[in-house]
């Protein structure tokens, strides 16, 4: 088995992981990011609406815009890509067991960075299993990478912005949503995002689940039903679409399958998604050294998942001694104040809490005294 | 119900735009980006219908007047001054809700304008009568195609500037799609 | 359906197109696309059955997190194939179960 060392190894080339290397690179880190994937950018080459947020950063910026520009950056620090690479696993010392063009590496870094995103979750109906029921996800997949339409009438369950946003696009590439179905009295995502769809004829059915879906191969029928505040359908309410995909935008749990290999503390936060880890603000781990950014910290989206590959990065560098304490701090700072933005007003709040929840859990667990490890 | 009063019932019990992804008249009577109805007889005037505090502000940075103001809390809805306003519509383009539009009621007698962001294809021609659509995507009128602005700094959105009956300028805010077997350009 | 036009991310770029066999049906597909997008284009939905129950299954994640759209891959069953990029002369199979390393169909 062959060995490689580095002084810091970011996994997952996704927006919180690409800005992690970049700063950990530029800080003068020899840095490996690895990623699973043939492609790096995670999820932000299939983000093409323009993102919300502050005009300082990325505002007004398409998503795979965003993503060129941090490709560039990284390709530029001198760090290191593997790309169609997989870590299986990661030892409590940090070891981390990867398979790199079909060849086995054990990899050693004095800083690890886990940045691995999360996966959609499921929802089960009579029906569920047929194909042509994806995730909202998938489908953004097939249209913005691939160019496939997954299929001409689509209801979309769900009405995150990750519904939204993906029924927008399924009609930007020329499907129909014929429906978007949402448990909730009220509409989960962003009302921009709503009132878009609204304005290309989707209506939308809050208070409504999808109660089954029919077809013998494929998705043929999906019947949809009013629900009472015990989210159960009530009968009589029924009603049947003819539509050919049913895409799901349920939410989505965080990837954390190497942190507890690695022995990381855990925190259990409905609003995050999930299990998380905990970590402090320099995004560090429960084991010293392992750091986390993005989406495996909790459920946000791409400008908190960035932000978190910020400190991440500069935090590691940091450690490792080569930045400045007074310049290292001062960047902390200014990145903590932009997180506390992205997570302020009405729909910042709860993940501004949950944050304050896990962070609260690390002091605890810590008992305010120095790193195990 | 005939129509009328489907609509009114409609309109009644429209709980706002976080029930319905449509503004309510509530809503939008309170919204701080909205223009009044003497600003919009004298010319070209951005209607901000963001109506729901979201971190976003591209808009105040775009607009080169001072007519967008949203401040250090970048939550706060985005407030318009109806008399900076001089109808660019580079904000129309930048919004990234697409929840601005650019109306003129200073056109013609009959008709006003309206210019909306328009991010589908095709694209409808210069000259072409297409379906006017409301905030909950039906058809309310006809609509003429005066301009359909695309330039690259849009990044994508285009820009369509229509003409439609003067009664009906404070409901339309969008052109149906048009049908794909057009989609050949 | 092949998104050709787009009015974001603009027109398909022109790509070399390759020919891989679906249950021995020639399947056009892009270079580099994964299996699973040519099939999808190609209208096939279906990408194997159950063991048990014997029931249709489909890509579900398309980011080689589920594994609901493993097939037989040049006779390598359980292969993701919304992860596994096409190549040409490719041999896709609908896998019936778990199929076994090595057969050319589950038995």
């Amino acid at each position: 088995m062959k060995q490689v060392t580095a002084d810091v190894v970011v996994i997952g080339a996704g927006s919180a992981g690409l800005c992690a290397a970049y700063q950990a690179a530029h800080a003068g880190a020899d840095v490996l990011v690895i990623d699973e994937n043939h492609l790096p950018g995670g999820q932000l080459f299939k983000q093409i609406h323009k993102f919300f947020g502050s005009r300082v950063h990325y505002a007004g910026t398409r998503g795979y815009q965003i993503g060129q520009q941090l490709l560039e950056r990284v390709q530029d620090s001198g760090a290191k890509v593997w790309l169609d690479t997989l870590v299986y696993g990661m030892a409590h010392d940090k070891t981390l067991g990867v398979i790199h063009q079909g060849t086995h590496y054990t990899v050693q870094a004095q800083k690890v960075i886990v940045a691995t995103g999360a996966k959609e979750n499921y929802m089960a109906f009579p029906g569920s299993t047929l194909p042509g029921v994806m995730g909202a996800g998938a489908a953004q997949t097939m249209v913005n990478i691939h160019r496939v339409l997954p299929g001409q009438r689509v209801v979309m369950l769900g009405s995150g912005n990750v519904g939204l946003i993906v029924s927008y696009q399924l009609m930007q590439a020329g499907a129909d949503v014929i429906a978007l179905v949402e448990g909730a009295p009220k509409i989960g995502g962003y009302a921009v995002h709503a009132a878009k769809i609204r304005r290309a004829g989707v209506p939308i059915y809050v208070g409504h689940t999808i109660t089954q879906v029919l077809g013998t191969n494929h998705v043929e029928q999906v019947e949809i039903a009013a629900v009472d505040a015990q989210f159960t359908p009530v009968p009589g309410t029924e009603q049947r679409l003819e539509a050919d995909t049913v895409c799901l935008a349920v939410g989505l749990n965080p990837m954390t399958e190497l942190l507890w290999m690695a022995g990381c503390e855990f925190c259990y936060i409905p609003a995050f998604g999930g299990h998380v880890p905990l970590h402090n603000w320099d995004m560090e781990t429960t084991i010293q050294g392992l750091y986390v950014a993005g989406d495996v910290t909790g459920v946000e989206e791409a400008s908190s998942a960035m932000e978190e590959g910020n400190m991440a990065g500069i935090a590691a560098a940091q450690a490792l001694g080569l930045l400045d304490v007074c310049d290292a701090e001062s960047r902390k700072a200014e990145i903590a104040a932009r997180l506390d933005v992205l997570r302020s007003g009405l729909f910042g709040v709860r993940r501004r809490t949950a944050k304050q929840q896990q962070l609260n859990a690390m002091d605890v667990s810590m008992g305010g005294a120095s790193h195990n490890g | 119900m005939d129509k009328n009063k489907q609509d009114l019932h409609k309109e009644y019990f429209n709980l706002g735009v976080a029930f319905t992804g449509v503004p309510s008249q509530d809503e939008l009577a309170h919204c701080p980006g909205v223009p009044t109805e003497m600003r919009m007889q004298h010319g070209r005037v951005a209607c901000i219908e963001c109506v729901q505090q979201i971190p976003c502000n591209p808009c105040e940075g775009l607009c080169k007047f001072g007519a967008i103001t949203i401040g250090e809390e970048i939550t706060n809805l985005p407030k318009l001054h109806e008399d900076n306003c001089v109808g660019c519509g580079l904000c129309v383009a930048g919004c990234p809700g697409l929840a601005i539009t650019i109306l003129d009621r200073s056109y013609s007698k009959r008709e006003a304008t309206i210019d909306f962001p328009f991010e589908y294809l095709p694209l409808p021609a210069v000259g072409a009568w297409v379906d006017a659509v409301n905030r909950a995507g039906e058809v309310v009128c006809k609509g003429r195609i005066l301009r359909v602005l695309k330039p690259e700094s849009y990044q994508g959105t285009a820009v369509i500037c229509m003409a439609i009956p003067q009664e009906y300028l404070n409901e339309v805010r969008s052109m149906k799609r048009l049908p794909k077997q057009d989609r050949r350009e | 359906m092949r998104v050709t036009e787009h009015p974001i991310l603009g027109p398909l770029s022109p790509v070399e197109t390759v020919t891989i066999y679906f249950d021995g049906q020639p399947i056009c597909a892009q270079e580099g696309e994964p299996i699973a997008a040519a099939l999808l284009n190609a209208g096939v939905h279906a990408f194997r059955t159950t063991a048990k129950r014997k029931e249709p299954r489909g890509i579900f994640c398309a980011i080689g997190r589920c594994t609901d759209c493993m097939m037989i891959v040049d006779g390598v069953p359980n292969t993701r194939t919304c992860i596994t990029p096409v190549r040409d002369g490719m041999n896709v199979q609908t896998q019936h179960g778990l199929a076994a390393f090595g057969q050319e169909e589950n038995k």
